[in-house]
């Protein structure tokens, strides 16, 4: 199993890392029991992700999916944020060993919780829920991974 | 700080020591013949295979030539030991034990066997970390045909007390069968002494080549080939040998046994600086397993509220290689079985690494580690959502 080189520099110098302290939403996600459990706190302004950050336990891939879609989501609107794919994730990070293709699952849905949760704590409808694997209690996130996603990192 | 190149993973493999390299060479290019063949070329051969034989056979006081019989390593000969016996001695099903704890080449064919209508016990260690020979006795059936109990832990480090094990087992009707893979040059080991049927070894545990390794089996032990074709190794295993490798093999074994005594002290003083250097300068980490029988070289530590890939990936940055029982370094996506099967729960044996030293391991090699880890360990906690939360200031 080998890593891209982007994702050994997103390892090795993440990006965004921390809490922060007057943070508009925060979504956390995950479980120590698997092994992974991460944090994403935002602050929006116009409805854009103004200023984010991260907290990850994890593997190298957690930590690195982690760091980017952070930077990804910089500037984006909340719509666009939510959509973020892991597959796109995994893209943007020069593909993933189809055995690491679940870390992703956990950046995009740490980044939906923390949507939601400032979308419902300024009383507004939230727009990601019921795309959240993680709130699925049969989701296992480290269950085989056998869709196309994986094919990224067949090269 | 300068970068070095730490190699601490020798449970894992060895590098072939330069003298057994050496002994190697000549038979590729020079005593190239198959040893099975009557001419000379065949008898060159055939004679240094049998001269490699008997160097083994002495080494683990077998008491015949035809009771070790060369594989393609260790994998190979714990598959060889449980199928190959159970298969012969009662082909049409009966119980096999074996310890929760096992390497996976004896897990596996283990679970093969119960696909193929065995009845399985998968005898848990207790918590310190090694099977405890009452726990034996209450396991076995009047039908179990094997017990496979190894003979040192290849991730907890801990030695098993086969010699009650085996008798155990005997009791009962039972033969015994031990991987060793782990142990063979690192501590005294005799066949005899232990009162084993079978035992496994593998070549590149102890600097020689990989892909090399043998099962002894004591006189009049059932055993049904896997191997089947030419009938070599007494027909117990066909394939034309691997004459230089089991040379290898052999030539490594006489050294290790003759640094035994010395090396031994050496790597243990290696392996309780590790454990005592990591466990007083980090907080919230603790040795795996406290059982006090154990290999001198293997260091076994849970380091609280990190995940081990992580963890050996930052090492690795530094030139520094061990190795973790987390689940996402595996591949498989399931925390180490041994951990868990010593109780450990999930959540810390994600956080599991193994330093194993050898040979070539400097004090100065464990020094570095311990000035490098610590830095790494509290960046990760920083990173952590959780350990905050849990254990307090993640700074150490
Ligand atoms: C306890 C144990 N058994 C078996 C093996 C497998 O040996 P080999 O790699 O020679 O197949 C190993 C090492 O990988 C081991 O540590
Ligand atoms: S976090 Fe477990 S494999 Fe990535």
């Amino acid at each position: 199993m080998l890593y891209s080189e982007k994702v050994m520099d997103h390892f090795n110098n993440p990006r965004n890392v921390g809490v922060l302290d007057d943070a508009d939403g925060i979504g956390e996600v995950g479980n120590p029991v698997c092994g992974d459990v991460m944090k994403i706190s935002i602050k929006v302004a116009d409805d854009k992700i103004d200023d984010i950050r991260f907290q990850t336990l994890g593997c190298g891939a957690a930590i690195a999916t982690s760091s980017i879609v952070t930077e990804m989501a910089r500037g984006m609107s909340l719509e666009q944020a939510v959509a973020i794919t892991k597959k796109q994730v995994a893209e943007e990070l020069g593909g993933l060993p189809p055995a690491k293709m679940h870390c992703s699952v956990l950046a995009t849905d740490g980044l939906k919780k923390a949507v939601d949760d400032y979308l419902v704590t300024h009383g507004r409808d939230p727009i990601a829920v019921g795309t959240i694997a993680h709130d699925d209690p049969e989701f296992d996130p480290h269950a085989e991974e056998h869709d196309d996603a994986c094919e990224v990192t067949e090269e | 700080m300068e970068a070095r190149d730490a190699y601490l993973d020798y449970a894992a493999t060895t590098p072939v020591d330069e003298r057994v390299l050496e002994a190697m060479l000549p038979y590729y290019t020079q005593v190239w013949g198959n040893p099975n063949s009557l001419y000379r070329r065949g008898r060159e051969a055939y004679t240094a295979l049998e001269a490699a034989r008997e160097r083994v056979v002495g080494a683990i006081g077998a008491t015949h030539p035809n009771e070790v019989i060369f594989t393609a390593g260790g994998t190979e000969a714990d598959n060889a030991a449980l199928i190959g016996i159970t298969t012969r001695a009662r082909p049409d099903g009966g119980h096999l034990v074996v310890s929760a704890f096992e390497h996976h080449a004896v897990l596996e064919p283990a679970q093969f066997l119960e696909k193929s209508g065995y009845a399985v016990t998968y005898l848990a260690p207790r918590p310190a970390g090694y099977i405890d020979p009452e726990d034996l006795r209450n396991a076995l059936r009047d039908d179990t045909v094997l017990v496979s109990v190894m003979h040192g832990n290849n991730e907890i480090g801990t030695l098993q007390p086969i010699r009650e094990l085996a008798e155990v087992a005997h009791e009962r009707g039972a033969l015994f069968h031990t991987d060793a893979a782990q142990t063979l040059g690192k501590v005294p080991f005799n066949v005899a002494d232990l009162g084993v049927d079978a035992a496994s070894f593998s070549g590149h545990k102890i600097y020689g080549p990989k892909g090399v390794g043998a099962l002894y089996l004591k006189r009049g032990t059932p055993f049904a080939p896997m191997v089947r074709g030419g009938g070599q190794e007494f027909k117990k295993r066909s394939g034309t040998q691997n004459v230089a490798g089991i040379v290898g093999f052999a030539t490594a074994l006489d050294l290790v046994l003759a640094e035994l005594p010395e090396e031994a002290a050496r790597l243990a003083s290696l392996r309780e600086r590790i454990v005592s250097g990591v466990t007083s300068t980090i907080e919230n980490t603790i040795e795996s397993a406290s059982y006090p029988e154990r290999l001198p070289n293997i260091a076994h530590m849970i380091i609280k509220g990190v995940e081990g890939e992580a963890m050996l990936l930052q090492l690795d940055a530094k030139g520094v290689a061990v190795s973790t029982g987390s689940a996402c370094s595996s591949g498989s996506l399931e925390p180490s079985h041994v951990l868990l099967s010593i109780g450990c729960p999930p959540e810390l044996a994600h956080g599991s690494v193994r330093v194993s030293v050898g040979r070539f391991t400097t004090a100065e090699d464990v020094e570095y580690f311990l000035e490098v880890f610590p830095p790494i360990v509290e960046r990760l906690r920083m990173m952590s959502p959780l350990y905050a939360k849990m254990y307090g200031s993640a700074t150490t």
